[in-house]
C-alpha cells in the first residue's frame, strides 16, 4: 500500500467540498487509486451528525416516503454523502460502459434472454431441478416466505443446528427470515459488513448492494463501540472494517450452517452462482457442512453461455467495477458436506401474470436504478419503509402490499433516467406511472396526488413536451427536475432549494454521449 | 398438491401470452488484446490483485519465496512449492483458520477481468481460499482465455461442484465507500505466472 499525494479533481462532483484532498489510505496501484468494488473513485469526507431513521412503518397504513425523506434531507452531512457516494457509483458505471463497445447489444441480450426464459419459467425450473438432484443438491419449492421460513427451520431441526451464517440475501429480508429464526431459537450471523451494520444496528438494508451506504464513519463507530466493543472514540474505517473482521471469524468458524442467495441459476447444469465482494459468501458455504442457498425462482437462466451476459453486466452496472471479487458457481455438495436449494414464489408467479408489470421479474437487483435516482440519493433509501427501495421498489412493492406501498409510485420524477440505465432494460419509468394509474382505480390513492398525477400524465403522454420541460428548467439527471420539485403537487419542494444548476439534461447528455436516438 | 405443483401450475396460469424466442450469444472476441498476459495483469491489479514478475533466470519461484519467507503457516497444494500445513490432512475446513498462505494453481484466467477460476480439484479444501490471509496463486499464461464468453465454455463449470472466480483480494466498502482489502476473506491476492509442470491438468 502506497499512499501519494493526489492531484484533485472536482470534475462531475455533486458536492465538491467533500473532496478529501489527502487520503493516506488509497489503495494505489500502477499509480492510480484503486476504486473496484463498491470503493469511491475519489476520497470524501464529511463531519459527524446523528443518524436520521427511515420511514415510520405502521401496519398495513401507507408508508409516508416523503416525511421519511425530509429527515433525511435535514440531516445535511448524510445526505451529502449518500448523494455523492451513489452518484459516484453511476459515474464509475458510466465508465465501464463507455469501456465495452458492445455493452448495448449486451443490455438486449439480457433483456431477450430473461424475457425468454421468464415466458418458459415451469419448463425451465423443472430442467434445473433434475439437474441439480442428480448432482446431489436437495431442491424445495416454497410458496410464500412463511414455507421458506418453515423449510429452513426445518432443514436446520433435522441437523440439531442451532447457529447459522449467512451472506446478504434480498429474498431473505422479503421473507423476515431473520426475525422468524429469532422466534424459534436459531442463531444468525450476517457476515457481509455493510449487512452485519444493519443487523447490530436493527434496520434493513438501505439499498440491495450497498446496505449501509446511508450511515457515515461516526454512526458505524458508534454502533460498534456499543455492540462489538470498539473504542468509540475511533472512527478509522480501517479499523472498524478489521474489528468486525475480528468479531465474526469466530462466529464463522463454529457455525453449524451456513447460507447464501444466488443472483443466477443455470438450468442446463443445476449451478447456483453467487456474487460477493468480501468472501464471507464463500465462507459461509464452505465452512460448515451445510449450505442452504435460498433462491427467487425468476433467478434462472437457460445456459451458460447466457450467464457471461450477466455476469459482464452485473458489477458493472451496479457498482462500476468490471466483476465481483467472487463469482462463485456451486453445482453439487463438496465431499462430507450437504447442500440444500429453496426455491421461492412469494409472489412472483402472480406478478408474471401482470400484463404491464411482469417485465419487472427481469431485475438483477444491480441497483443501478437507485444511484441513478436522484429522490432515491436524496432521501435514502429508508424513506421507503419497504424491503425494495428506489425505482425497482416502487414497481414491485405494491405486488407485495398496493395499500401500505401506494404512496411509493409517487416517489419519483419520471426522469427516466432509471430506465436507461437498467442492465436487462426494464421499462421502470413507464411502469412507474402505470402503477399510479392501477392504484388511482383501486382507490388506493389521495385526491392531491390524482392531481399531480394528471399534471405529470399530460406530460407522459407528449414525451417532446416532456423532454422540453425538463431542459427548460435548466436541470439535469443530477438533481430533481425544478418543475416537478416546485409545482406545488409534490412535497419534494417542501424541503429545500434545489444545490445548483446543472448543465445538461439526461437526454441531451445521452444524445451527445452515446449517439443514440434520444 | 404439493408445494412445487403449486407453484409450477400458478406459473404456467400467469406465463405471459408472448413469443419470446432464445437468443444466440456471439463471443466478442474480434478486437482481442495483443497480448492476453498483459490485458491479464492490467485488470488483476485494476481488481486489487498483486501480478509478480518472474525472474529472467535462476529458480522462477523466488518472488513467492520472499513472500512467505517469514510466514508461521503455508498450505500448498501446488506440486512446485511445499508448504507446512499438509492440506490431504485436514479434516474439517476450520482446521485451516490458522493458515497464513495458501498456494494454489488457477485451472484458468481471464483478461477481461483480470478473474483466476479456482476449482474445487484446484483448492481441495475449497474454504482454503478463503480462511488463509493470502492467496498466492500459480497460473500458466497458456491458460488465459480473452473474455467470459469464452471463459463459460470451458468444462470445468459441467465437471466441477464448485468453481470461483477470484478478481483480486476480498474487498468491502461498505463504509463510506472507503476501500479495504481483506473484507472477510483473504487479505491479499498474487499470482505468479508459472507454466504447468506436466501434461496433465489437474495437479492432484
Ligand atoms: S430494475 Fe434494472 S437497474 Fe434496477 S436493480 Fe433491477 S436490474 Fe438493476
Amino acid at each position: 500500500m502506497i499512499s501519494v499525494h493526489e492531484p484533485i479533481d472536482s470534475g462531475g462532483m455533486l458536492h465538491p467540498e467533500l473532496r478529501a484532498e489527502h487520503d493516506p489510505n488509497s489503495i494505489m496501484r500502477d499509480g492510480r487509486r484503486l476504486d473496484h468494488a463498491e470503493g469511491t473513485s475519489k476520497p470524501l469526507r464529511v463531519l459527524p451528525e446523528p443518524q436520521p431513521r427511515g420511514a415510520k412503518v405502521r401496519g398495513n397504513r401507507p408508508v409516508d416516503q416523503q416525511e421519511a425523506a425530509g429527515r433525511f434531507i435535514a440531516a445535511p452531512e448524510h445526505e451529502k454523502m449518500h448523494d455523492e457516494r451513489l452518484w459516484d457509483l453511476r459515474q464509475k458505471r458510466d465508465r465501464e460502459m463507455h469501456g465495452i463497445a458492445e455493452w448495448e447489444e449486451l443490455r438486449s441480450l439480457a433483456s431477450a434472454i430473461k424475457e425468454h426464459t421468464l415466458t418458459h419459467l415451469d419448463k425451465y425450473l423443472d430442467q434445473f431441478e433434475t439437474n441439480a438432484r442428480a448432482n446431489g443438491i436437495h431442491v424445495h419449492w416454497a410458496r410464500d416466505a412463511a414455507e421458506h421460513n418453515q423449510i429452513v427451520h426445518g432443514i436446520l431441526r433435522d441437523h440439531g443446528a442451532k447457529s447459522l451464517i449467512k451472506s446478504k440475501s434480498m429474498l431473505t429480508e422479503e421473507c423476515g427470515f431473520r426475525a422468524y429464526m429469532a422466534s424459534v431459537g436459531i442463531e444468525v450471523t450476517e457476515t457481509d459488513l455493510g449487512e452485519r451494520i444493519q443487523q447490530l444496528d436493527n434496520e434493513d438494508p438501505s439499498h440491495v448492494v450497498v446496505p449501509a451506504v446511508h450511515k457515515l464513519r461516526t454512526d458505524v463507530a458508534e454502533l460498534f463501540s456499543r455492540t462489538i466493543g470498539t473504542d468509540p472514540d475511533n472512527t478509522d474505517v480501517h479499523y472498524l472494517a478489521e474489528a468486525q473482521r475480528e468479531a465474526t471469524r469466530p462466529l464463522i468458524l463454529d457455525a453449524d450452517a451456513g447460507m447464501t442467495g444466488a443472483n443466477f441459476v443455470v438450468a442446463e447444469t443445476g449451478t447456483f452462482v453467487v456474487c460477493t465482494n468480501e468472501g464471507n459468501a464463500d465462507l459461509s458455504a464452505n465452512v460448515p457442512k451445510l449450505h442452504i442457498a435460498s433462491i427467487g425462482i425468476e433467478k434462472i437462466l437457460p445456459r451458460m453461455e447466457h450467464l457471461a451476459v450477466f455476469i459482464r453486466l452485473l458489477s458493472r452496472s451496479a457498482l462500476g467495477s468490471p466483476m465481483t471479487q467472487y463469482t462463485s458457481h456451486f453445482r453439487g455438495p463438496r465431499d462430507g458436506g450437504e447442500m440444500h436449494v429453496v426455491l421461492v414464489d412469494n409472489g412472483r408467479s402472480e406478478r408474471l401474470g401482470l400484463e404491464e408489470f411482469w417485465t419487472s421479474l427481469k431485475c438483477i437487483r444491480c441497483g443501478a436504478c437507485m444511484n441513478t435516482c436522484p429522490v432515491y440519493r436524496r432521501g435514502g433509501g429508508l424513506s421507503y419503509g419497504a424491503t425494495y427501495s428506489g425505482p425497482i421498489g416502487l414497481i414491485i412493492d405494491p405486488t407485495f402490499n398496493k395499500r401500505k406501498y401506494s404512496n411509493l409510485p409517487y416517489a419519483s420524477s419520471l426522469n427516466g433516467s432509471c430506465t436507461n440505465v437498467c442492465p436487462v432494460k426494464i421499462n421502470i419509468h413507464e411502469q412507474i406511472y402505470a402503477w399510479r394509474r392501477v392504484l388511482v382505480e383501486e382507490h388506493e390513492v389521495p385526491l392531491a396526488k390524482k392531481v399531480a398525477m394528471k399534471a405529470a400524465g399530460v406530460l407522459l403522454s407528449r414525451p417532446m413536451a416532456y423532454r422540453a420541460a425538463i431542459a427548460a428548467a435548466d436541470t439535469a439527471l443530477a438533481h430533481l427536475p425544478r418543475f416537478i420539485i416546485y409545482n406545488g403537487l409534490n412535497a419534494w419542494g417542501k424541503h429545500r432549494e434545489v444545490p445548483h444548476a446543472p448543465k445538461q439534461t439526461f437526454h441531451s447528455w445521452y444524445h451527445a454521449n452515446r449517439g443514440g436516438k434520444p | 398438491m404439493s408445494s412445487r405443483d403449486d407453484i409450477l401450475a400458478s406459473i404456467r396460469a400467469n406465463l405471459p401470452r408472448v413469443d419470446r424466442s432464445l437468443p444466440d450469444v456471439p463471443l466478442f472476441d474480434a478486437d482481442p488484446p495483443v497480448s492476453l498476459l498483459s490485458a491479464f495483469k492490467e485488470n488483476l491489479h485494476r481488481m486489487g490483485g498483486m501480478f509478480l514478475d518472474p525472474p529472467s533466470s535462476g529458480d522462477i519461484l523466488v518472488p513467492i519465496r520472499i513472500i512467505i519467507a517469514g510466514a508461521k503457516i503455508v498450505c500448498s497444494t501446488v506440486p512446485e512449492i511445499a508448504g507446512n500445513r499438509d492440506i490431504a490432512g485436514v479434516d474439517a475446513s476450520r482446521d485451516l483458520a490458522d493458515v497464513d498462505f495458501a498456494i494454489v494453481r488457477a485451472s484458468f484466467a481471464v483478461a477481461e477481468t483480470g478473474s483466476l477460476l479456482l476449482t474445487d480439484a484446484d483448492l481441495h479444501v475449497n474454504a482454503v481460499a478463503y480462511l488463509a490471509q493470502h492467496l498466492i496463486v500459480l497460473l500458466d499464461p497458456t491458460d488465459i482465455v480473452v473474455n467470459l464468453h469464452h471463459a463459460y465454455r470451458r468444462p470445468d463449470f459441467r465437471d466441477r461442484h464448485y468453481a470461483s472466480f477470484h478478481s483480486g483480494p476480498s474487498a468491502t466498502a461498505d463504509i463510506e465507500g472507503v476501500l479495504i482489502h481483506g473484507a472477510q476473506g483473504v487479505r491479499s491476492l498474487s499470482v505468479l505466472p508459472v507454466a504447468r509442470a506436466t501434461d496433465d491438468p489437474i495437479t492432484q
